[in-house]
């Protein structure tokens, strides 16, 4: 009988997570659930978030308790027809619980790729590659403040096909904290001299924000380096940006002070987990990134206002070309993705704020997906 | 990230400070081992072989053995200080402090202040404190309360290996005399500690839980403790909010208020004797400010007023533990409910 009878796992978000924290449970015991119902909230290091229910059933057993921390994998809850005897539910998750630990002891459970560094233009610059594949690898350049884990749900996806590659530039992450001016040139060049440490030719470049107009700047400098762009809410599209925003994250040090500005990046604000607010806060704390976040403010958004222009720019592109934006962007507002060539198709996100592909990671995987068959 | 012991992160920032500015040098008894002796040099790196790995790196000259006289080796480093050196001398038990306190609070504490600022002293002291280590009543005190009531001392109190080394970079950084305290039970405890140097600001409060029914402000390795008790607690649904000042002077006054309004209750949680500590500072500071916010009186969680006792059994009950914590918040969670 114990066909009917179904786990429900610690799901694994993206490629860092290695456990999760139920945070809330949304159903009780006893209650019949649809697949894809929310059943419960989940704490990571980078997100918090809904859990769909992968099943439908009748939760027969909340096994996981609340406030509790389990790897990727563990036993949350169990399914199972009401017939079901409970001394038969008892035994299923015994044996389960036995044969995760095995698998724990023996390191089944596998371990998260590790960032590495290597020397480019006279940089230290650290990247996490993942997966292979034929055809140009895929390249991602995260935003103002943010580093390499912002694609941590987008990386292992395209992973499945391709070579992809996310790192941090310069003044970022696991990166050299020193930049000189700090200007959307030198970052697109920091981005350059990496592709040629890394031995690649031609790449297809999907940036977030400062990162999408790092991508834009590389391709059209540098042509024949971008076999295809994807930005998602790219800065260099028009004047305005949240300057509350960029002076919130340079100035607040507290995660009290600090959420409510990262809060700005998201449609709904409990996707902001403290944690993520804490690894801001220790980001900040390394030597040299408040001067080397300054430094590309006072170039790129120099007195609240976007400095970069790209917009004008489109038409040289001799590479396919697609804009992904969040109509609730409260940081680059949706509106900069209007009035473009006809050539570069646009979408907009409902409920979504600046964090596109984080806030609609499946989308927007399908998104990018779609531009490497493209090119 | 890479996690580190507590020993290792402190090693990391002296390090680290030391190759970024040739001013640092680290001074103490043992901190290398074998100074004007035959044998292994290095051999030691101090009591507990944290300052292990200094002296090869950075020599002799760098990285001082001193005679086993505290008042000569700190009187000796509050002097190096104050020629533009940045010393950080290693006082190896806290409890020792009775030889050189007047090197520490009727000197360094004052030349700022007595030379109108126009002296100053950027001396670190590291030391070790707390009990638990089956050492008795001589090398198992904590006292960081004493140096907090002394002007013109600044006093840190990391609790986890994350802390300490930002915490102790900034103590190098800074141009005031800084103690700073090192529980000797946690040296082994990790955390992800970041290769690159940080240093994390004084007077900041750390927030390590978020809750809505009791405030626990505890310090050093009573952190860690008031965090598995806030856990605890939670599985029973009362939810804690946890603080942990980091540094006792400069104390951040508006985080301890600004928590404690919010749940309208505290626990006050300090390894130290009851009387004349940062509980009663705590506490007091509660009750004078914010005293209209509060649901229930302050409790504070303390030592007993005695001395660490040698006899293992008592000395488990002395130490202010996560039973007590529990039971304090349960207190002050059921006061004025029916």
């Amino acid at each position: 009988m114990s066909g009917e009878i179904q786990p429900i796992v610690m799901p694994k978000w993206g490629l860092a997570m290695q456990e999760g924290m139920l945070a809330e449970w949304l159903v009780e015991e006893g209650a019949t659930i649809d697949k894809g119902q929310e059943i419960a909230e989940i704490e990571t290091s980078k997100i918090a978030n809904v859990f769909e229910s992968p099943a439908a059933g009748v939760l027969r057993r909340r096994v996981a308790e609340e406030g509790q921390t389990l790897p990727v994998g563990a036993l949350l809850a169990v399914l199972a027809p009401a017939t079901v005897e409970e001394e038969a539910i008892d035994r299923f998750v015994a044996a389960f619980q036995e044969r995760f630990a095995e698998a724990l002891a023996a390191g089944a459970a596998q371990a998260a790729p590790e960032p590495r560094t290597v020397e480019a233009g006279g940089r230290r610059i650290r990247y996490l590659e993942v997966g292979e594949g034929a055809g140009p690898p895929v390249v991602f350049i995260h935003g103002f403040g943010g580093d390499l884990s912002s694609w941590t749900l987008n990386q292992e996806a395209l992973s499945e096909t391709r070579r992809t590659i996310a790192l941090d530039l310069p003044g970022h992450g696991g990166s050299d904290k020193s930049v000189a001016t700090g200007s959307l040139a030198e970052l697109a060049e920091a981005v350059a001299d990496f592709l040629e440490a890394m031995e690649i030719p031609r790449a297809h470049l999907v940036g977030h924000s400062l990162g999408g107009a790092v991508a834009l700047e590389l391709a059209l400098e540098r042509p024949g380096k971008a076999a295809g762009l994807t930005l998602v809410a790219p800065a260099g599209f028009g004047e305005e940006i949240a300057s509350a925003y960029l002076e919130g994250f340079l100035q607040e040090k507290r995660v009290k002070k600090l959420r409510p500005v990262l809060e700005m990046l998201v449609h709904d604000p409990a996707t902001i987990s403290r944690e993520m607010v804490e690894e801001v806060l220790r980001y900040k704390r390394l030597d040299g990134v408040v001067e080397a976040l300054s430094r590309i403010r006072e170039s790129c958004f120099a007195e609240g206002r976007q400095r970069i222009e790209l917009r004008s720019r489109l038409g040289e592109l001799a590479v396919p070309v697609q804009i992904l934006w969040g109509r609730e962007d409260r940081i680059l507002p949706v509106r900069q993705a209007e009035g473009l060539p006809e050539d570069v198709p646009v979408t907009v996100f409902e409920a979504c704020g600046h964090l596109a592909h984080m806030e609609k990671a499946a989308e927007c995987n399908t998104r990018i997906a779609a531009m490497l068959e493209r090119a | 990230m890479p996690k580190k012991s507590f020993r290792q992160a402190i090693n990391e920032a002296l390090r680290q400070e030391m190759e970024r500015d040739p001013t640092v040098i680290v001074m103490g008894e043992d901190v290398a081992g074998g100074m004007g002796a035959p044998g292994e040099d290095d051999a030691w790196g101090g009591p507990l072989g944290v300052t292990k790995g200094l002296m090869p790196l950075f020599g002799r000259e760098r990285v001082l053995d001193t005679p086993i006289s505290e008042s000569a080796f700190v009187g000796a480093a509050v002097g190096a200080a104050t020629t533009g050196l940045r010393p950080v001398a290693e006082l190896m038990f806290v409890d020792f402090m009775g030889v050189c306190f007047d090197q520490i609070f009727n000197q360094a504490a004052k030349f700022r202040y007595m030379f109108g600022g126009k002296a100053t002293t950027p001396l670190v002291i590291r030391t070790m404190y707390g009990a638990g280590f089956r050492a008795a009543s001589q090398h198992s005190q904590c006292l960081y309360n004493l140096f907090t009531h002394i002007p013109g001392l600044k006093v840190a109190v990391p609790s986890n290996a994350y802390e300490a080394k930002g915490l102790l970079t900034q103590a190098i950084r800074d141009d005031d005399p800084v103690i700073f305290f090192e529980h000797k039970a946690m040296y082994d405890d990790e955390a992800e500690v970041p290769d690159e140097p940080y240093a994390i600001a004084f007077g900041e409060a750390n927030v390590t839980r978020e809750g809505e029914d009791v405030t626990i402000i505890a310090l050093g390795r009573m952190v860690n403790f008031a965090n598995a008790a806030a856990d605890r607690l939670a599985a029973e649904g009362i939810s804690c909010t946890v603080v942990d000042p980091r540094t006792t002077s400069p104390l951040d006054r508006d985080t301890i208020l600004e928590t404690v309004e919010e749940t309208g209750r505290a626990v006050v949680v300090d390894e130290a004797h009851p009387r004349c500590s940062m509980a009663t500072d705590i506490a007091a500071l509660i009750g004078q400010e914010i005293f209209d916010s509060l649901e229930a009186p302050v409790r504070m969680v303390t030592a007993p007023h005695a001395p660490v006792p040698f006899s293992p059994a008592l000395e488990d009950m002395y130490i202010p533990g996560v039973d007590r914590i529990v039971e304090a918040v349960r207190q002050v969670h059921g006061h004025g409910r029916r």
